[in-house]
Parts: C-alpha cells; structure tokens; sequence
C-alpha cells in the first residue's frame, strides 16, 4: 500500500503480473485433516500462501477467568513463522498478529454454536508457513475446514478472499506486489448461506463505486472458495470410505 | 434411529449444507434457516420419519445422562475424586457415589490417581455440569485387561446392528468386553486373543465407515485365531 513502483501492475489488455485478469482468483488448494494429534486440521494454498490450521476442543477453559458460563470461547492463535517471508520475521505474536487472532476468532464466533459448550474453550492455530499476501483470509478459510473436520456443531463454513485496487484497477485476491504498490486492499469474509459479512477491513483508499464493486467480486469469489471447502472435507471421508485406511 | 437407516445411501453433508427444503423437522445437528433444514455438523444424512438430521463422524464425547462410560481418575479431592471421561468438562465423582463408606479426607485409600473406574452418568444439567456415580450394578473399579480408546461417534460400529458386532467379538476371542459410551473399551482375556480383540477394535475405529463390516472383522479374526477354539460357541 505503501511503496511506489515503476511497474505495470495491470496491463494495457487488463493482466495482471501473474497473468490474472482482474476478476480471477489464485489457484486455491484445500486438505482437510492432515494433522494426527489436533481434533481437526486443514491445509490450505492460495497461490504462493502457505497455512496450517489446528482445532483442539471444546475443552476445559483455561485460565479460568476468560470462561463464560454461557457459551463456549474462540481461541485463536495467528502465527508467522519466522521464514514466512523473504526477510526473516522476527518470532513471536506483534501488533499486527494480535489484531488478526482476534478478527479472525469474532468472524468464526459468528457461526460456531457456542452456546452447545458453556465454559468450554475452542483453541484455533494457525501457522503462516508461507506467505504471499492475503494470509488472513487464507488463515480463516484454513481455519473453518479444520473446525469442521473436528466435528465442531456450526451454522456454516466461512470462506474469506480480499478484493482491492491496485494501479487505479479493482482487482480480487491481490498478491504481494498488488498489496504492496497498490492503492486499497480489502479482506472480506461471509457466511454463504446467508451471505453475511463477518470479517470486512479496508487499508487504503476507494472511491464509493470501487468499495462496491471490491465487495461484489469479494462475494462471489467466497462462494466459489466455499465449494472448495467443501470439497475438501468430503474428499477427506470419500478417501476413508474407500476400501484401504489412509493411514 | 441410525440402525434402521444404516443401509440407505451415505450421503456426507458438511455444515451449512442443504438437508430438506420441503418442510421436514431439524433433527440432530441441524437447524432451520429460511424454511430450510441445514447441517450444524460433518456427517451423514440421516432421515427418521419426518425429521432429518447428521449422524456426526467427529466430535467430543458429550455425556448424556444414563450412559456408561470408563473413565480414568486425575484428581483427587478430600470428598470426590475428578475423572476423565472424554467429555470436555470434568466428572466429579463424589464420596456419596461410590459403593463403600469413606471418611472425610479419606478419599486417596480406595481410588488413586490412574486407576480406571466403570461408571454412570448421573445427570448433566444445563451449564454441563457432570455428575457420575458408581452406585449400580456392575459398576466397579477395572482391575487388569486393558484399555482401548475410539473416538466416541464410532461406539455404534463397534457395538453394531443390535450387539451383533460387540458379541461376535466376545465369543470369537473368549474375552470379557466393556464399551463405555464414551469411547474407552475394556478388554480382558488372555494375552492372545486380547491382542487380536484390540486389533479388531482398531480395524472397527479405521473402516468404520465401509460396508460388510461384521463379516470382514469376522474374517480378520479368523485368520487369527484357528477355527476349533471358537467350536463350543456355536457361532456359524
């Protein structure tokens, strides 16, 4: 959002620098439950992004005092490793990881029931293994498919993808370069079902038509994320069903 | 419930998916939205009468009371003992509970740390708050054998169509079996044949969800254990 750059972002034909058009996602690669120990796990890839996602839970709440009698609490755990990115991040949680737990845990508060486990705590990790721009959202889509494989009642599966303007273009699922050099970056999340918006953030600037137009293509580009997400979870028993454990 | 529908087709819905939009009642983890029953959990859809609900594949234990359950004690309190049950809540066992008298304090002579304890759920109230009791015929401290753990949504196959799994078992391998509702089974009988019960056990736990599950458990026992030593148990 920052930096400037002498480099054509969008083309004269509208492509992008990975060969995009302006209303194309990454190529999105969802495995549900391929972590042994957690209660349920996913791993997700959305273009050059990397994230694991562990569930444990519901179970006892500890320290004591977060628990509310009730409904269960969502706990969750952003985490960049430090060769997340191409200069070393410094290890630890930040400002900015801070703030990412805690949207991502409201957003999925929205559609866990909670109310089935008063008292319990629901602890969501999400580990950054790469990253590419737009890791939040592939950690909250990550970490919907790993709530999901570990049996967690909840209303519905949330998907998240960003929209956002870059070279006075409104692009979808920006990446590094376009998050960087761009003008506006906007991470959206939704409850398909319902189309509710339960994560929504703007860094940068959008005239009132662009923010729009960002949220239109953000919409719909979740529903699609969203039919990967449940293909994944199916996949992940099909696989079991089939003669042989995968084990 | 599950059983009668067992051999429908398998359908694997994920949260949020569609059950019925013609005007059935949400069963077990489902709910309403717009006229239409949706998913709350990943399973399988599974329609009784007019409501149609998820038989979950995953997901904690939940105690209901009634159920009996094996657990392990962790605690250890002047008058009651903590045990775990699998729940995501702990069960306090208390003094009153348990078949013998103990004095105040006392609690540390007749269950220690570690020992395993068949037990009931006494009730579980609104804020999942357990009771468990060991008043009951049959309920008693598990001395020997050992200990299996599943995850509880597959107690069914394990137990089967009416038992008919659970007393396969029993009788092919001439071991004592306990399955507690939450997923903890107990296995006795000597070392052999406790190896081939626990390996069926685990088999059970990984294909749970295919088809032919009895007669292809039965095979694996078989070849384990030779045909004449299971002659006097009439089982054909």
């Amino acid at each position: 959002m920052s930096g400037h750059t002498d480099m054509v972002l969008v083309d004269d034909e509208g492509m992008r620098i990975d060969g995009r058009t302006a209303e194309e996602h990454r190529p999105i690669k969802i495995e549900a439950g391929v972590l042994n120990n957690a209660d349920g796990s996913a791993y997700v890839e959305i273009g050059k992004n990397k994230v694991l996602a562990a569930v444990y839970g519901p179970r006892e709440c500890h320290p004591r005092h977060l628990q509310n009698p009730t409904k269960a609490i969502i706990q969750c755990k952003y985490n960049m490793q430090a060769f997340s990115v191409s200069d070393r991040k410094r290890p630890g949680p930040d400002r900015r990881s801070i703030e990412i737990s805690k949207i991502i845990s409201e957003a999925l508060e929205k559609v866990v029931l909670t109310e089935l486990y008063p008292r319990a705590s629901i602890d969501v990790y999400i580990e950054i293994l790469q990253a590419n721009a737009g890791t939040r959202c592939a950690g909250l889509t990550a970490a919907s498919v790993a709530l999901a494989d570990a049996g967690i009642p909840m209303r519905d599966i949330v998907p998240a993808i960003a929209a956002g303007k870059a070279d006075g273009h409104v692009l979808l699922d920006l990446n590094k370069e376009e998050d960087n050099y761009g003008q506006a970056d906007v991470p959206i999340a939704i409850v398909p079902s319902t189309d509710e918006i339960v994560l929504l953030q703007m860094d940068g600037n959008m005239t009132r038509e662009e923010f729009d137009h960002a949220i239109e293509l953000a919409v719909g580009a979740c529903h699609k994320v969203y039919d990967i997400q449940k293909d994944a979870l199916k996949r992940r028993y099909s696989r079991n069903t089939q003669e042989g454990s995968d084990e | 419930m599950e059983k009668r529908n067992a051999r429908q087709t398998r359908e694997i819905v994920v949260p949020g998916d569609i059950l019925d939009s013609s005007g059935m009642k949400p069963g077990e983890n489902a709910y309403v939205l717009d006229g239409k029953v949706r998913a709350s959990a990943m399973g399988v859809r599974n329609v009784f009468q007019n409501t149609v609900g998820v038989i979950p594949l995953r997901g904690c234990y939940m105690p209901t009371s009634g159920d009996t359950v094996i657990g392990v004690i962790v605690d250890i309190g002047p008058s009651n003992w903590l045990v775990d049950i699998g729940a995501p809540y702990p069960a306090p066992l208390h003094v009153n509970e348990v078949p013998w008298k103990v004095e105040f304090g006392d609690t540390s002579r007749y269950l220690s740390i570690g020992y395993v304890v068949l037990l009931k759920v006494l009730s579980v109230d609104e804020s999942k708050k357990i009771q468990v009791t060991m008043k009951d015929s049959g309920l008693r401290r598990i001395e020997g054998g050992r200990l299996v753990r599943i995850p509880h949504s597959k107690v069914s196959r394990v137990i089967g169509k009416s038992g008919s799994m659970i007393s396969m078992l029993k009788n092919m391998t001439d071991c004592r079996i306990t399955v507690g509702q939450n997923g903890m089974i107990w296995v006795d009988g000597d070392d052999e044949n406790a190896d081939v019960a626990v390996q069926a056990i685990k088999m059970i736990e990984e294909k749970a969800q295919s088809g032919n599950l009895t007669d292809r458990i039965k095979e694996f026992i078989e070849s384990k254990i030779p045909q004449d030593e299971i002659d006097d148990e009439g089982e054909e």
